[in-house]
Order: C-alpha cells, then structure tokens, then sequence
C-alpha cells in the first residue's frame, strides 16, 4: 500500500512533466493541424537554458533558492518562448497553408536541427546539477517504509496545477484565448473578422514553449542532469499523452500527461523498467483503436 | 454474403428498392424518422424536402455510409435480395449494385478523367490481373481486360462529351463537366441503382438540360433505376416518374409528380407554413374529399 | 530567423535600403535574444560542479552572420515586388522537373551500373554507392505507402529491422544461406506489416503517423531487451556473408576469384554487394512501375485522392491499404536482410526513429510518387552527408537546416507533378498542386 501511494507521487510528478510538455503539442494541433515534432527539442532547449540561467544566478551570488528559482523560471520562459517564436517563424510560417507533411518534415529538419545546436554549443557531455531543493516529508507509520514527499515533487505539481489553472482561465476567458478557438475553428473565418491569425498562432508557439521550458526546469530539478538527448523521448511520450487526452483538447491533453506518467512510473515499479514506454505506446495503440478520438477529443464524424 | 438471406422478403416484380421503417437517431437528433418507400425498376425517383429534411441521411443509409438505427433496405439485384444495411460500405456498390455520387463532388481530382472511370472499375479489373499477382509478372488476361475498360471508359467519356480531355485531370475540368463525370464514374460500376445526390446544383440552364437527357438515357438505355435528391423543381418534375417528399425527417408525400406538386402538405413544407395553418388546409382536404 | 521574416519589409514601401537595414538590425537583435545563452554561455563540468565559461567570439559571429546575411537577402530576393514567397511549387517548374527526370533516369541507371569500373572509383565510392542506394530502396519502398497510398507511416524502420534480424537470426539459429533468407526476410515482413497494420489502418492522418511511429519504438525496444533470442544492445555479430550463387569470396581453390580465375581481392565482395543492392532496388523499382498501371497501383492511388469516394466505387479499403502496407514493409525486409549480410553485424541502435525520419524525408523532399525524384533525394542527403563527414557534428546542424530550407522551397519536394497512369491521346503531367497527399 505504501509502495503503492509512493509509485502514485512519483507517477503524478512525471506525468505533470509530460502534461505540461503535451500542453505544447494539442495547442499547435488545434490550431494549426500539425505535428510540432521539435516541440520536444523545445522543452530540452528549456531545460538547457534553466541550467545556464541558474548557473548565472549562482555566480552572482543569489543563492536564496526561492527567488533564484523564481528568476530562473521567468528568465527560461522568456528566452524559450523566443526560440519557439523563431521555430515558428522559420520552419512553419512559410508553410502555412502548404501540403500537409511538409511542415512535419520541416519540423522534423528543426529538431535535428535544435539537438545538434545545443549539443555543438553546450558540448556532449551530460550536465549533472547537485540537488537545488531538497528535503521533503514523509508519512506513515515509524519504523515502516513510509511514503516520501520530496519537495522538488510538490513543487512540480503546484506548479502544474498553477499553471493548468491560469492556462485554462486564458484560454475560457481573455481575447487571445478567443482568438485561439476561432483560429482552431476556421482559420480563414477568423480572419475575415479582424483576428490577427499569424500573430495568435505566433502566441500560441510562445506559450507552448514557455510551458515546455516550465516541464524542462522540473525535469532538471527533479532528476538533476539534462542533455541534448532528451528531447526526443520526453517530446514522443508527451504527444502519446497529448493524442491520448484526445488531440485538440487542453485538460485531454493534462489528463493524458498523468496517465502516461502513471503508466510508465507503475509498470517500472511491478513489471520491468525496460518495457516501460513499451506500456506507455501499447495503452496509447489500444485507446486508439477502441476509442480514435483520445479520452477527451472531439469525436470526427465523417462527413460524406 | 452470397447465401440469400432466410429473412428477406421477396419484393413485387417491378419493386428494385424497398425502404421500409428507416429510421436514423444522431444522438438525440432524430434525423430520419420512420420512413417507408419503394423505387421501382426502370423509373427515376426524386427525393425532395426542405433543407435538413433527412434526404442526405436516407442516401447514407442506403448507399453504406451510415448503418441505420432501425429498419430494413431490401434490394432486388436479377433476383436475389441483399439487405443493404447488412452490408460493407464497399460491397453494397460490389455486390448490390448501388453506385452514388456526392453532394460536393468526390472526384479524383488529380487523377485524370479516364483514370477517375477506370478506378470504377476495380473489382473486375483486379480480378483480371489475378489479385495483382499475375499482373505485376506480365501474365494472364490482364492486358485484355484493360483494354476493354478503356473502351468502356471512353464510351461514357463520349456520351458525357469529354472525349477531348479525357487525359486531364479532373480538378481541372470546369464544374459541370465534373457533374457529368462523376456520375459516369459512378456508371462504371455498373449499377442496378443510381443514387445522385444534388446532381443538378451549380448548373447553369444548358448544362441542366444536359443532365436531363443523360438521365433519361441512364434510364432507357443502361435500365439502371435512378434515384436523386434535388432542389430543383424544374428537374424533378421534368424527369422523375415517382416523387418522395421528406420534411422533418418524415416522409410526408409520396406519388407521381403531379399529384405531389398539388399536395397542400409539400406546399406547406417548401413554403414554411404555420402548423395551425397546416392542420387548417389538411381539414380542407379531407371535408371536400369526403 | 533568416527565412521567412521578410513580410514586414515586403509591406512597406521605400526607402527599401532603410527599412531592409532595420529589418536587418532586428533580425540580428532576437539572434543575439537566441544566441546569448545558448552558444555565450556553456556549462562545462569542473571541480567543483558545473560552471558556465563564456564564449562571447561564437555569440558574436552568429549575429553578424544574421545581420549580414539578413540584409543581403533583403536587398536581393526579398526585396520589395520581387518574388512572393511560394508555398506551392509552380506548375511550368513541376513539367520542367519531370522533363528532365525522364531524361536523366536512363543516364542514371547507366551510370548506376557501371560506377565500380569507372576510372577513379575507389573502394571508398562504392561503399557510398551501396549506402546510398540501400537509402534509394527504402525510399521507394516506403513511396509506395506514402507516396502512392497516402499513409503516413513514421515506424518504416521497424520492417527494415525485421528483415535484417531475421536473416541473422534463420542464418544463426538455423544455419540458412543468405539466397533463401531474402525471400523469407520480405515474407516476414510484409507478414509483420499485416500483423501491426490490420489493427490500426482505420486510423487516419496523425493518429495513424504517432501508431505507426509507437510500433517503430516498442519493435526497437523489444530487440533491445529480449537478450536471449536478440542480443539486446550487443546485437548480433558473424551473419554470414553472402556468396555468388554458392561460390564464397574468400581465398584459397574454391572461392569466387579462383573459379573465375582471376587475383583474389577484397573488393570483389564489395562490387557484388553493390551489384546485389542495385539490382534489389532496380526490382523494387520495377515492381512499384508496374504496380502503379495495375488496378491495385489506381486504387493507392484514388485512397489517396478520397477515401470515401473509393468505398462508394465498391473498393475494400481495409484490404487496399494493408496490401500497400504489407508491400512497402517487404521492400523493407529485403533492405534489411541486404544490410545484415552486408555489415556481419546488427544491432538495435541502427534502428532508431531517426531512420524512419531520415527514409520520409527521403521521399517527401524527393517529391512524394517520383521515382526518379526519390532517388535524387536519397542521393544529395546519404551521399552530402557523408562527404562532410569530417566536419563532425557541424554536418548534422547543416542536415537539420537544409531539410528546413528545402521544404520552404519546395514544400512538395523535387519533382512533384504526377504521371497519368494510362491514357487516351496524349499523356499530360499532373501538376502537383492538383494531387492529394491522403489523409491516413
């Protein structure tokens, strides 16, 4: 039981990584309709410029945590909503309204791209980063295992739940938001009615960006190393989830994060950690063929 | 699918269709509700009503796209019955012989005009290539076979007057042409039913009156039985023997053309009369009939 | 950042010097936004953790480069009336393309065939020539589910990783020569493509792009944790090599070179092998040819046009789809089976998404339903590829970008019109922008 309640903390944690990554992902779908596959190469250049960020303040002598972390999240989300803008600007925009893989294989040259860059400009080796937050709770009863909280891990999922909070309440309420569902329901429409489409799609690439930096700040904290590499396996398990959820859908693509990470955290826990995305991609092919649309997506009616 | 189904029920002679309590539920949305009509052989039955009447949806039904939530379609193919909704949205054009067109043209669009005819022809020209097999190694009756498709297929490109771009693609043929085609493609498969939907929408007068006689001579000549939803009184009432009228998803009229034009109830449908007023003229009826 | 922000210079009218030097100024300025961390900055590991070392020099060319380059594209190509930027290849360009690819496949095929004994062709060269056209292979095979049928299949590489661990595997455990294995490797294959296709086939566009793509991985997987039957990550080493129809290549009386009478040498091997792929990816080739002129090819290719409008003419979609499927995944096989035997050694990690990226990108920059195009394709980017091989991670970024730019170029790759598969009088080609790229 305690074993259970642990796997599930640490199931929650990784899955608000993987939501919040996935997050970036149904937003370019919705909108756009394309796979943005450097969106996982996005969040490892988030992750990357979490650390060097950090590594500044460190240098400068802020060493309070709280408000170094503070700095560093709004410094990250700022600089990598910048590189999402470019990816955007460069690769997608000059394709819009083109052939349809076009701009997957665009998409696909980026992420090539973004981890060569960082690998060329940060150098190979992994960064190990000693631990910035530490200590945590434990419940239970003395004497028995426990269930341990680190506080890296409720620091992760406040600021998931924050986040998924604000994001949604931008989305139901402000303008932006707006604009963001008329796009995603007729793009010409929307425009014909005075909505700026390039300049939400822009915002749109921003925001994803911003919250994929948010995922690479935790995956740093939580684990302690980022690398070039983790883009690829981080950005594929985040578009299961967000496929999962049901593409398109924000909360489908919440709930599809925390599944995936739930999945991949329980199977390791009593199966094998070598088959766990294997888990991941089996429920991902299982929930596709039972139900096409995802958990929460819209249902496609053909139309004849 | 070939054993006669033991519950089919054994249509009259001149009976090629038989609808019988079709009804298709969206969700909560009734959108067909309980309608029952025949097409019979050699005749074009038009399928009128308001917009959102449900004629679309009938079509779907029929032709496979959608399986209906209750009710049974009967079809009389040389004898023996299928039941429609029982089969496959392909094997319903394979097997039963029903072909359809679409509402906003489904062409091929960048296959070319000859090639859209000959995709028709699928099932017989695979079967000639021996599942592929014998085709890709240059053998058996395929070559044979071919040709008489490309023969099949120019003669409709000729009766359709689009002999001379045969070799273009479709999406550059101007909208009527593309009418005209699509329903010659759906010729090639040599149906026992025709169903059109909208096959005159977006016409100009001349090209109508093309439809018309292609119509007439699908009827005469190949003895396929059409049947076609359309707007455009002038069509059906020029060219279809029989005239189902839906409105609300209900089948609120059915008969000859005439007969239908002077139904109070169409009418009332086509010109939005209030309900009150609708029961008011029914009562009309029935007090000078009775 | 240096592609496609010309449109505010293109809205504003003169003074065009002016406005393409602040265009220019900004453009420099988000590169340093970009740069500055990113490449000024490096976390380098040092005794007591991680430090940052500053690398000002690299930030510093890198806005210059986009400054410099930015302007002179703005007072070139960008400026003001002189070219719209095209999203669709035009359609005189699409016939002149297909002109040209009609000429040159003869010359290719020619020069194809006889590369081993042109002068100046050294052991080097051929060893590109039999990695670039394995690379030809896979695109034409994978042409045939993208490019004919419309499927975007993002998992390929899995097939191509059956059909080498099955030869491996029936040459390891069963002692079976490489000439019954081929076949056997494309059964297994296509058997494979059935298996996985069957199931997911009615998905359509990005569902069916991620499923595909889920199946690659948990295949890799598999192989890389299924130690006792596959080696895991050690793989499998000592498959046998292929021999001239029985006849090894090795030395001694009753080896290739001896028989023939002729000096023995390592490269006869090689020669054959490049013999061997050229001839399997001739017939795949072929095979996609004739396929195309056959009902089955029309049907691909009318799925890809419409689904729905293929159903309503009495084809079985299901059936036309996993015939495509199972079709470009025994091509796959065949490749694969070739690469076993070629490199006596396989193992998980040449089985990567990448190579499944990499094949696509193959077809789609070649333009998707051209042979020739495919070919081309496989060519600049395996053969470019290696001929910066020393510029080390460098070439990979440059990979990166040119497969950003080509696209932008040309969003439907090279050669992108499409020939009739019959016709009537005259045989028209089919501008590009005409032709469907398929939902599934």
């Amino acid at each position: 039981m305690e074993y259970f309640a642990q796997q599930l903390i640490n199931g929650l944690t990784l899955g608000s990584i993987y939501g919040l990554i996935a997050i970036g992902y149904t937003m370019v779908y919705g909108i756009i309709g394309m796979i943005n596959f450097a969106h996982g190469d996005v969040f490892m250049v988030g992750g990357f410029l979490a650390l060097i960020v950090y590594l500044a303040l460190v240098s400068l002598g802020i060493t309070f945590v709280p408000l170094a972390l503070m700095i560093v999240l709004i410094v990250a989300m700022a600089l990598t909503a910048l590189y999402g803008w470019t990816v955007e600007r460069v690769a997608y925009r000059p394709l819009r309204g083109s052939f349809r893989l076009a701009p997957l294989i665009s998409a696909i040259g980026m992420s090539i791209f973004l981890q060569n860059y960082v690998q060329v400009a940060q150098g190979p080796r992994v960064k190990p980063l000693p631990p910035v937050v530490t200590g945590g709770y434990q419940f239970g009863v003395p004497g028995g295992f426990g269930v341990n909280i680190s506080n890296v891990q409720i620091i992760i999922i406040a600021t998931t739940v924050a986040l998924m909070t604000g994001f949604t309440l931008l989305v139901a309420k402000t303008p932006l938001g707006r604009a963001q569902r008329a796009c995603e329901q007729d793009r010409k429409m929307a425009s014909l009615l005075g909505v700026d489409v390039d300049r939400t799609i822009s915002l749109t690439f921003v925001i994803g960006a911003a919250l994929a930096s948010v995922a690479g700040l935790m995956y740093l904290l939580y684990y302690g190393v980022v690398d070039f590499y983790i883009g690829f396996i981080a950005g594929v398990k985040a578009f299961t989830a967000a496929v999962l959820g049901g593409i398109g859908s924000l909360p489908g693509a919440m709930v599809g994060g925390l599944l995936i990470g739930l999945i991949e955290t329980f199977w390791s826990a009593y199966f094998s950690v070598e088959y766990k995305d294997v888990a991941a991609f089996s429920i991902l092919i299982v929930v596709l063929i039972f139900m096409p649309s995802g958990l929460l997506g819209r249902p496609e009616v053909e139309k004849v | 699918m070939t054993v006669k189904p033991l519950d089919a029920p054994t249509l009259p002679p001149d009976v090629l269709l038989r609808v019988e309590r079709l009804t298709m539920r969206f969700g909560g949305l009734v959108a067909v509700d309980d309608v029952s009509f025949d097409v019979r052989r050699g005749e074009i039955t038009a399928l009128i009503g308001p917009n959102g009447a449900g004629k679309t949806t009938v079509f779907n039904c029929i032709t496979g796209f959608y399986k209906p939530t209750v009710g049974r379609l009967t079809l009389d193919r040389d004898g023996r019955p299928w039941l429609l909704e029982r089969l496959r949205d392909h094997q319903i054009s394979r097997e039963a012989g029903v072909a359809r067109t679409f509402q906003n043209i489904r062409l091929f669009g960048g296959m070319t005009a000859l090639e859209n005819l000959l995709v028709a022809q699928h099932a017989p020209l695979m079967k000639a290539s021996g599942m592929t097999v014998l085709g890709v190694l240059g053998v058996g009756g395929f070559g044979k076979a071919e040709r008489a498709a490309i023969e099949k297929a120019r003669r409709w490109l000729e009766r359709i007057g689009l002999a001379d771009r045969a070799d273009d693609p479709a999406a550059d043929l101007p909208y009527g042409d593309q009418r005209r085609l699509e329903i010659a493609r759906a010729m090639c498969t040599d149906p026992v039913l025709l169903c059109l939907d909208e096959p005159a929408a977006g016409l100009n007068p001349r090209e109508s009156a093309d439809l018309n006689a292609l119509l007439r001579s699908i009827r005469s000549e190949d003895g396929a039985a059409v049947l076609l939803i359309e707007h455009d009184m002038s069509v059906v009432m020029e060219i279809s023997d029989h005239v189902v009228v839906l409105d609300y998803g209900r089948l609120i009229c059915d008969g000859a053309p005439k007969s239908v034009r002077e139904d109070p109830r169409v009418i009332a449908a086509y010109l939005g009369v209030e309900d009150e007023e609708v029961s008011a003229v029914e009562r009309e009826i029935e007090e000078t009939a009775s | 950042m240096t592609v496609a922000e010309h449109d505010a210079v293109t809205r504003s009218e003169p003074p065009a010097f002016a406005a393409a030097l602040r265009d220019a100024f900004v453009a420099a300025l988000i590169a340093l936004g970009l740069a500055a961390p990113m490449m000024g900055l490096m976390a380098t590991p040092g005794p007591e953790g991680l430090k940052l070392e500053p690398h000002w020099q690299r930030v510093a060319i890198a806005v210059a480069v986009v400054f410099v380059g930015r302007l002179i594209l703005n007072l070139t190509i960008w400026r003001p009336g002189v070219r719209k930027p095209k999203t669709a290849n035009s359609p005189r360009t699409d016939a002149m393309l297909a002109r040209i690819a009609k000429l040159l496949a003869p010359a290719a095929i020619v020069i194809a065939v006889a590369l081993p004994f042109l002068p100046g062709v050294e052991r080097y060269t051929v060893d590109l020539g039999i990695l670039v056209l394995t690379y030809v292979m896979l695109g034409w095979g994978l042409n045939i589910v993208v490019g004919l049928a419309g499927l975007l299949d993002l998992g390929y590489v899995a097939f191509y990783a059956v059909g080498a661990y099955s030869y491996a595997l029936l040459a390891q455990h069963f002692g079976l020569g490489f000439w019954i294995c081929l076949p056997l490797a494309g059964i297994l294959a296509a058997f494979w493509g059935v298996i996985l296709g069957f199931p997911v086939l009615r998905l359509r566009g990005d569902y069916l792009a991620i499923v595909t793509l889920a199946f690659g991985e948990i295949i890799r997987i598999v192989l890389l944790n299924w130690y006792w039957f596959t080696g895991g990550p050690n793989g499998i080493g000592q498959i046998p090599r292929p021999s001239f129809f029985g006849l090894e290549f090795k030395p001694g009386p009753d080896g290739f070179a001896a028989t023939f009478g002729l000096q023995f040498s390592g490269l006869h091997r090689i020669i054959f092998l490049y013999y061997l792929i050229l001839a399997l990816a001739l017939i795949t080739n072929f095979v996609t040819i004739r396929l195309r002129r056959l009902p089955i090819g029309r049907a691909w290719e009318a799925l890809r046009e419409d689904e729905i409008a293929c159903r309503s003419l009495g084809i079985n979609t299901v059936t036309t789809k996993l015939t495509a499927f199972a079709l470009g995944a025994m091509f796959a096989g065949f490749a694969g089976s070739f690469f076993a035997t070629r490199q006596g050694f396989i193992s998980p990690e040449s089985f990567v998404f990448m190579e499944s990226a990499l094949i696509l990108a193959i077809v789609v920059l070649g333009g998707m339903g051209s042979q020739f195009g495919v070919a081309i394709a496989a060519l600049v980017m395996i053969g470019g590829f290696e001929l910066f091989r020393e510029f080390k991670d460098y070439r990979m970024i440059v990979f990166g970008a040119v497969m950003v730019l080509i696209m932008v170029w040309r969003p439907r790759g090279l050669v992108s019109s499409r020939t009739p598969s019959v016709f009537l009088k005259e045989k028209k080609t089919i501008a590009g922008a005409l032709v469907q790229e398929g939902h599934g």
